[in-house]
């Protein structure tokens, strides 16, 4: 296969780029799937085509909004299986950072963060079933590029989580930047963009390396886990989630340094606008509530505050909620029933996990990360 | 010439103890000199095969049993470092996750319901396949129509809640359908009785499963994005094995039937099911179907790979089942024939129970293939067990060294069993439906 642009995205769809350093599908399926994803792609275009007008009228103005308030439950496209993003339980709840944004939409529509039926959806399907309108919704850490947001018909309100591919190396080695990675032989994942990032880092900065590839990335982890190569590269959140799986986790480093950048967020449908503010201001209302110390805990506490700011977001002075659909409480329901932002990162990837990612580039504005609530006024 | 007897005569009485044949061509040493040892290459062989057998089976079993895990609470117990000593496999991750795996996300509180169903399949598996079971017709009407309407009514809750529009259309089509009945047999001038009956029977069973599926039990309904692990997987296995046997059989009478749109349908349907990969049909069908559909228009998401994977065994049934038909000899069908048996008779009573006996093999080799198969629907998101210890293997609650290896080992376990199982009782089959061959 050649790396023409349909192969790379491909690629892709089936593999990292989206943060999916951990899971993978079934190893074998992978590249069959792949095959098939080019002449998906081609009947999908022409299905596009032949189906644009009917979802155009479909899917327009409010239609999602009321459907799931009629419906009586919202249907989020989840993972179908990311350490810290999306997984299931033991008892078969979905847990996780992505999932926490579903049920914060589901608080804020109907007061009950339990109001969401979860469609595990491959990486290869998430699309088409938010095209479809099978799901209302696509919370499943896929990446914000321009592509898709132009010619997939697709939205993405928000970006819930920053991430980018990293590298991991043994302590003992005494690296402590990815820049001294000079010659060194680095496990990766065949096919995917994770290789072609490397090779524009490795280019870019006049080192030499040696990759050593293999087809899944269990096999790709087992390697550098046997000292088959110095360091190991993927997504960021995956390097934290596969370092836990290693004989040795605290012989494990996880480099400073991000060499790509893959903007994780919810996807709504093109069109329906009202749809994707509400999903943007719930991702809002969890960064605004963070930013201004309104916790799961306190919330009920900080109702009777006298900040303006803390009045306006948990509605007991304007009348926010009403403007995307919703009642003016909408902020207060979220945080009652999930929390602000850094709660649910915490809870679902940083400290009080097992992962232990810090905030990074997730962490406010205001301490020097990415995250910047749009103020509600 | 003396007719004394002078000396009496010694007759036996008794036949003589055999000597025990010579030590050298009995007992195991014997044996193993016949059977392991029998020349130079067999020698080789079997050395070679003694060196694999204990290479591979002491580390296996130290895996599996001596150094595993059995109790524990997290990663903490399964990891060498904490626990303090070689770690196989985690046996306490599968008991934490065992509900997971067997119910995947149903509600908790509704679980019996799973339960349920796993003992109405039971049921009808052991009443059907238990030879000396008690009046196994009303077993074959329990397990073709009882079960699936009792599982699906509780799985799902029933309470279709079709609404009084339904009702009424339903009973315009059953007036219809009895009419048209009754207009054939009238135009047939036979008598117009036994044409009610047949479908005023057709009507009523299928207005009771209807009735039945419509009615509020009082049960919470459970949509199936939330069913998994192994009652999917049991699920897909049971609806494919139960579809695919009786759709073969009519797609082979169909392809090798004379009437040309039958058999070019036929032909059509098998050559095109079985030309493609049973994953680019789960694909379209989970992918695709829903752009090609209005939008108000959905098929649930479980049902595009149940009606999949159904259609699927039942191109590869078909095949089988030709095989088998091809065997019997001409003579067969033309002295049903010559008897005067019409066609219906002459394949139920002389020739199917002897083309299928033929097939036995081959048809549970079907059986196996897709009950593995159903593997496959993980792959457009369902979450069959496979799936289910997938999503668990990665839990960072359970991040050890050996947790895939558990995982995948315990799927191993109850594939085997299942298809183990399913391999003997095919084998007692063939046994007693050869007896006649027996030489």
């Amino acid at each position: 296969m050649g790396l023409d642009a349909a192969s790379i995205e491909a690629a892709r769809n089936g593999h990292t780029g989206d943060s999916e350093g951990s899971i993978r599908e079934p190893p074998s399926r992978v590249d069959t799937v792949g095959e098939y994803t080019n002449m998906k792609k081609a009947i999908a275009a022409v299905a596009f085509g032949l189906t644009a007008g009917l979802f155009a009228t479909g899917a327009s103005a409010q239609a999602t909004l009321n459907g799931v308030k009629q419906k009586g439950y919202l249907v989020c496209g989840s993972n179908t299986g990311l350490a810290g993003f999306g997984l299931p339980d033991a008892q078969g709840n979905w847990t996780g950072l992505d999932v926490d944004l579903c049920r914060a939409i589901s608080a804020a529509i109907f007061d009950d963060p339990s109001k969401v039926r979860f469609i595990p959806l491959a990486a290869k399907d998430r699309f088409t079933a938010l095209q479809s309108g099978e799901v209302d919704v696509l919370s499943r850490n896929s990446t914000h590029t321009m592509s898709r947001d132009t010619q997939l018909g697709l939205d993405f309100p928000a970006i819930n989580y920053f991430d980018g591919q990293g590298f991991m190396v043994r302590k003992k080695l005494g690296v402590s930047s990815a820049k001294e990675l000079n010659g060194a032989s680095i496990c990766t994942q065949q096919g995917t963009t994770t290789e072609l990032n490397l090779a524009d880092y490795f280019r870019a900065n006049n080192m030499k390396y040696e990759v050593v590839a293999f087809a899944t990335s269990d096999e790709t982890f087992k390697a550098y886990d046997s000292g088959r190569c110095d360091a190991f590269t993927t997504d960021a959140s995956g390097l934290y989630a596969e370092r836990l799986r290693a004989s040795n986790p605290d012989d494990h480093v996880v480099l400073p340094e991000i060499i790509s950048k893959e903007p994780l967020g919810p996807a709504v449908r093109h069109g329906d606008d009202q749809w994707g503010d509400l999903v943007r201001w719930t991702h809002m209302a969890m960064l605004n509530a963070e930013e201004l110390g309104v916790t799961k805990a306190n919330v009920d506490q900080m109702r009777s505050s006298d900040n303006p700011e803390i009045k306006r977001l948990l509605g007991t002075e304007g009348k926010f909620g009403e403007s995307i659909g919703l009642t003016n409480d909408w902020a207060y329901r979220i945080i009652k029933h999930v929390g602000n932002y850094g709660e649910a990162f915490e809870r679902n990837v940083g400290e009080g996990s097992r992962l232990k990612i810090n905030r990074g580039q997730n962490a406010l504005w205001t301490k020097g990360g990415l995250q910047y609530g749009i103020p509600v006024r | 010439m003396s007719t004394a007897v002078d000396s009496p005569h010694f007759v036996r009485a008794n036949q003589v103890e055999a000597l025990p044949p010579p030590n050298l061509t009995r007992g195991p040493i014997a044996w193993a000199r016949e059977n392991l040892f029998s020349g130079p290459f067999n020698t080789l062989l079997t050395l070679v095969v003694l060196y694999l057998l204990y290479v591979s089976i002491p580390p296996l079993v130290e895996f599996l049993f001596i150094d595993a895990v059995w109790t524990g609470t997290g990663r903490e117990a399964c990891r060498a470092e904490t626990a303090g000593r070689e770690v196989g496999a985690c046996w306490a991750f599968i008991w934490d996750k065992i509900n997971y795996f067997t119910y995947g996300s149903y509600p908790a509180d509704e679980r019996w319901r799973v339960d349920t169903f796993f003992v109405l399949l039971a049921i009808g598996v052991v009443w059907l396949l238990w030879l000396r079971a008690p009046r196994r017709d009303l077993g074959a009407i329990y397990f073709f129509w009882l079960f699936p309407v009792a599982s699906y009514i509780v799985l799902t809750g029933g309470n279709a809640d079709f609404g009084a529009g339904f009702w009424t259309g339903f009973l315009i089509f059953g007036a219809l359908l009895i009419g048209l009945f009754t207009l054939i047999a009238a135009l047939l001038k036979t008598s117009i009785r036994p044409a009610l009956l047949i479908g005023g029977g057709i009507v009523a069973v299928i207005g009771i499963t209807l009735a039945l599926v419509d009615f509020d039990w009082g049960l919470q309904n459970v949509p199936t994005s939330l069913w998994g692990g192994i009652l999917v997987t049991l699920l897909v296995a049971t609806v494919g094995i139960v579809f695919s046997l009786p759709f073969g059989v009519l797609l082979a009478l169909g392809r090798r039937s004379k009437l040309p749109i039958v058999r070019m349908a036929s032909v059509i349907f098998i050559e095109f099911v079985r030309g493609v990969p049973l994953i680019t049909v789960l694909i379209m069908a989970n992918t695709m179907l829903p752009l090609f559909l209005p939008g108000d228009i959905t098929v649930d998401r479980l049902l595009r790979p149940l009606i999949g994977t159904a259609f699927f065994a039942s191109a590869y049934m078909a095949e089988v089942v030709r095989g088998g038909l091809q065997a019997i000899p001409k003579g067969q069908y033309e002295g049903a024939m010559s008897l005067g048996l019409s066609y219906p008779q002459m394949m139920v009573f002389i020739v199917l129970p002897q083309a299928l006996r033929i097939v036995i093999p081959g048809i549970v080799n079907t059986f196996i293939g897709l009950f593995k198969d159903t593997s496959l629907v993980a792959i457009v998101g369902i979450f069959d067990l496979i799936k289910t210890i997938e999503a668990s293997r990665i839990d960072p609650e359970w991040a050890a060294p050996t947790i895939s290896y558990t995982g995948y080992a315990f799927a191993a376990f109850f594939y085997f069993i299942f298809c183990w199982s399913m391999s003997r009782y095919s084998l007692g089959v063939e046994r007693r439906l050869a007896a006649g061959q027996k030489r």
